[in-house]
């Protein structure tokens, strides 16, 4: 299932789309797959399942942490596939964000049809850009598979228009300069960057991230934005108070977007 | 010319990081380009070599180990000789002076043992940039007086205290701090890998080393040496000594990486010789990883080699079978560590007593191929005082007093 369906449905409803993160196998493989559930049911639009890696350089102390214990608990790359598997089939596409040596590793075509063959959307790559993505491109088109590209405020206007092309689903738009977390004010320099990938995305949702962790922050993004992503303060949530935190926060995050 | 456009050496190489670096690689590479054909900028960098680092390092005929060793004439490139005691100098003060020029008055770096940190440190110094050193937290504690060093020349030095804590998890930790404050700040990266420009960029700061041994070996001897020998970590001593000599095909390339407690055992950091291919810290390369491609920590003796990937142009000259890699145990190196010592007055770097184990191994090959005594060029990268806790511990040198009869 396309994510565009997420945000189709977000869409019709006249609101942004919630797109939520948790990695898989935190703090194990069956407690991972409950949070994920949990998410769905408490109102997510979209899921992004993160693949635990060792050298995680684009994300901070929270999701770092998690990724850390996923790991010291043995989860494998054949958990993320069965934790999309145990997850995809209630409506809401599930996406993986993974970075991209663990997919090199497994063989990029037969990562893509295993992911294809769970029930998963496609991939968020946040250290593949489309320069480097050949492999990536076949394997997605062969696979059906959608795949996001990000953006930053750093990027050119004509790298905008190139990795927008090789887009499908959505554009991550990385609406501030650094590393994954939750923040208390939201970035000025989030609406002009999502004006920018607007002027050459047509109809392709642009979901920003950019450290939201309240239903407040999330309504501000979703006034200019069509997906609202979330990720550290949902980790946040889970790891400090459980699956009804996770619910709370998931809950009010959507209820700021649906106001 | 390698690399390509985009940064390819062949298969490897490349630019595997966040998009939001790319502005700032780009930007670096422009600058670079232009930098080294603006003879302001060599000229300037040449004078900073000679004048402060101290180069052209010797190239220095070691007669007594070459008698030792036995069937080779074997010749030292004094790298140690140089400012801040290693080859390292060459690539920081290039990297060092690229900043002022890109108009950026902060360099982040990362650190092992603490001589990249050191060199660094020092380069900040002496061109007065503002200097933040990422040193794994396992690290600071092994290498205290490194720290102190650092601080000493104006450095912070910030302990990492996430994933394992050694080198490769200070880099990520540089790359973090590079992507939230890229506008001001260089990430002075202190070996030839990572994403394009720098395998090719550190290359060029450090081929002065192959560019000098070569020429100094032709005035020595009249002719160009039958073997080059060096050390690979991350590879920016063996790649700054090869490079001059790839055009060199009767000129035999060894790279020597560390083989731990020997590749047999897993316990090891040898990227190639036991390592396989994937995408590390920007680049595609060799690298330790498991079956999901989860980076494996890598185990060496010798702290500068104790890194879990290689720079990308060595998996190229593998590939082409133009270098020859193979490994050295530590029980090797350190064999290597005091022969250097008691022969010449030499206290190596551990890094360099690789290459010189390597290279007494290769050498009855390489004469019965030749049918005559080979001469080969060892890179002697760096000067072994960083390393004397180490070599104590080894050979048992701290705690009892020498005998007296």
């Amino acid at each position: 299932m396309s994510v565009s369906v997420g945000y189709e449905k977000a869409r019709a409803e006249g609101r942004a789309a919630l797109v939520g993160y948790l990695p898989a196998g935190f703090p194990t493989v069956a407690e991972g797959i409950a949070a994920v559930n949990a998410m769905i049911e408490s109102g997510v639009d979209v899921v992004e399942i993160g693949l635990p890696y060792s050298d995680p350089v684009m994300d901070g102390p929270v999701i770092q942490r998690a990724t850390e214990t996923a790991l010291a608990n043995g989860v494998r790359t054949r958990d993320v596939l069965a934790t999309v598997e145990a997850t995809s089939g209630h409506g809401v596409p599930v996406l993986v964000m993974t970075y991209w040596n663990p997919v090199e590793k497994y063989g990029v075509d037969a990562f893509a049809r295993d992911l294809a063959a769970a029930g998963g959307a496609g991939l968020i790559t946040p250290d593949l850009i489309p320069d480097e993505a050949d492999e990536w491109l076949a394997a997605s088109e062969a696979h059906q598979l959608d795949r996001v590209f990000l953006v930053s405020p750093s990027s050119t206007d004509e790298r905008i228009a190139m990795t927008v092309a090789h887009c499908r689903g959505f554009v991550y738009a990385t609406a501030v300069m650094g590393v994954t977390g939750a923040r208390d004010s939201t970035s000025s320099a989030a609406p002009t960057l999502v004006e920018r990938i607007k002027r050459v995305s047509g109809s392709l949702p642009v979901g920003v991230g950019l450290g939201v962790r309240s239903g407040a922050q999330a309504a501000e993004v979703g006034a200019f934005a069509d997906g609202v992503i979330v990720g550290s303060a949902l980790v946040s949530a889970l790891a400090d108070g459980g699956l009804p935190a996770l619910r709370a926060l998931t809950a009010d995050l959507r209820a700021g977007l649906s106001t | 010319m390698l690399p390509d456009e985009k940064g390819h050496f062949g298969p490897y190489g490349g630019r595997f990081v966040p998009e939001a670096l790319i502005a700032a690689l780009d930007e670096l590479d422009a600058h670079y380009r232009k930098a080294m054909a603006d003879p302001e900028f060599t000229g300037e960098f040449e004078r900073m070599l000679r004048d402060y680092a101290g180069t052209p390092s010797l190239l220095y005929d070691a007669t007594r180990l070459s008698e030792r060793v036995g069937g080779a004439r074997i010749l030292l490139k004094r790298e140690d000789l140089n400012h801040t005691g290693a080859h390292k100098v060459r690539n920081v003060l290039g990297q060092a002076l690229l900043t002022k020029r890109m108009g950026k008055p902060r360099v982040i770096a990362e650190t092992g043992a603490g001589q990249h940190g050191v060199a660094s440190a020092t380069a900040a110094a002496y061109l007065d940039l503002e200097c933040v050193v990422y040193m794994g937290e396992v690290d600071t504690q092994r290498q205290a007086l490194n720290v102190a060093r650092m601080r000493m020349l104006g450095a912070t030095v910030i302990p990492v205290t996430v994933g394992s804590r050694t080198l490769k998890d200070a880099i990520n930790e540089a790359l973090r701090d590079w992507v939230t404050n890229v506008d001001s700040t260089h990430y002075l990266l202190g070996t030839a890998a990572g994403p394009h420009p720098f395998p090719a960029m550190v290359r060029d700061f450090v081929r002065g080393i192959g560019v000098e041994a070569r020429e100094q070996c032709l005035a020595l001897t009249g002719a160009l040496p039958d073997a080059v020998a060096a050390a690979v970590g991350g590879g920016s001593n063996a790649i700054g000594v090869f490079h001059a000599f790839v055009p060199d095909a009767d000129v035999r390339l060894y790279g020597f990486e560390a083989g731990g407690d020997g590749v047999e055992t897993g316990r090891h950091a040898a990227s190639i010789t036991g390592g396989s291919h994937g995408v590390l810290h920007g680049a595609r390369t060799f690298l330790l990883q498991d079956d999901d491609g989860q980076t494996i920590e890598s185990h060496s003796i010798s702290a500068g080699l104790d890194y879990p990937a290689v720079g990308p142009e060595h998996a190229w000259l593998h590939q082409q079978g133009r270098a020859r890699y193979s490994p050295v145990t530590d029980a090797e190196a350190m064999e290597a560590f005091a022969l250097l010592c008691r022969t010449e007055g030499i206290i190596p770097a551990i890094e360099s007593a690789h290459a010189l184990a390597g290279a007494i191994k290769v050498i009855p090959a390489l004469r019965e191929e030749l049918g005559r005594e080979p001469t080969v060029i060892v890179n002697l990268s760096g000067r072994g005082d960083k390393d004397m806790h180490t070599a104590g511990d080894y050979f048992g040198l701290f705690g009892a007093e020498d005998e007296v009869r």
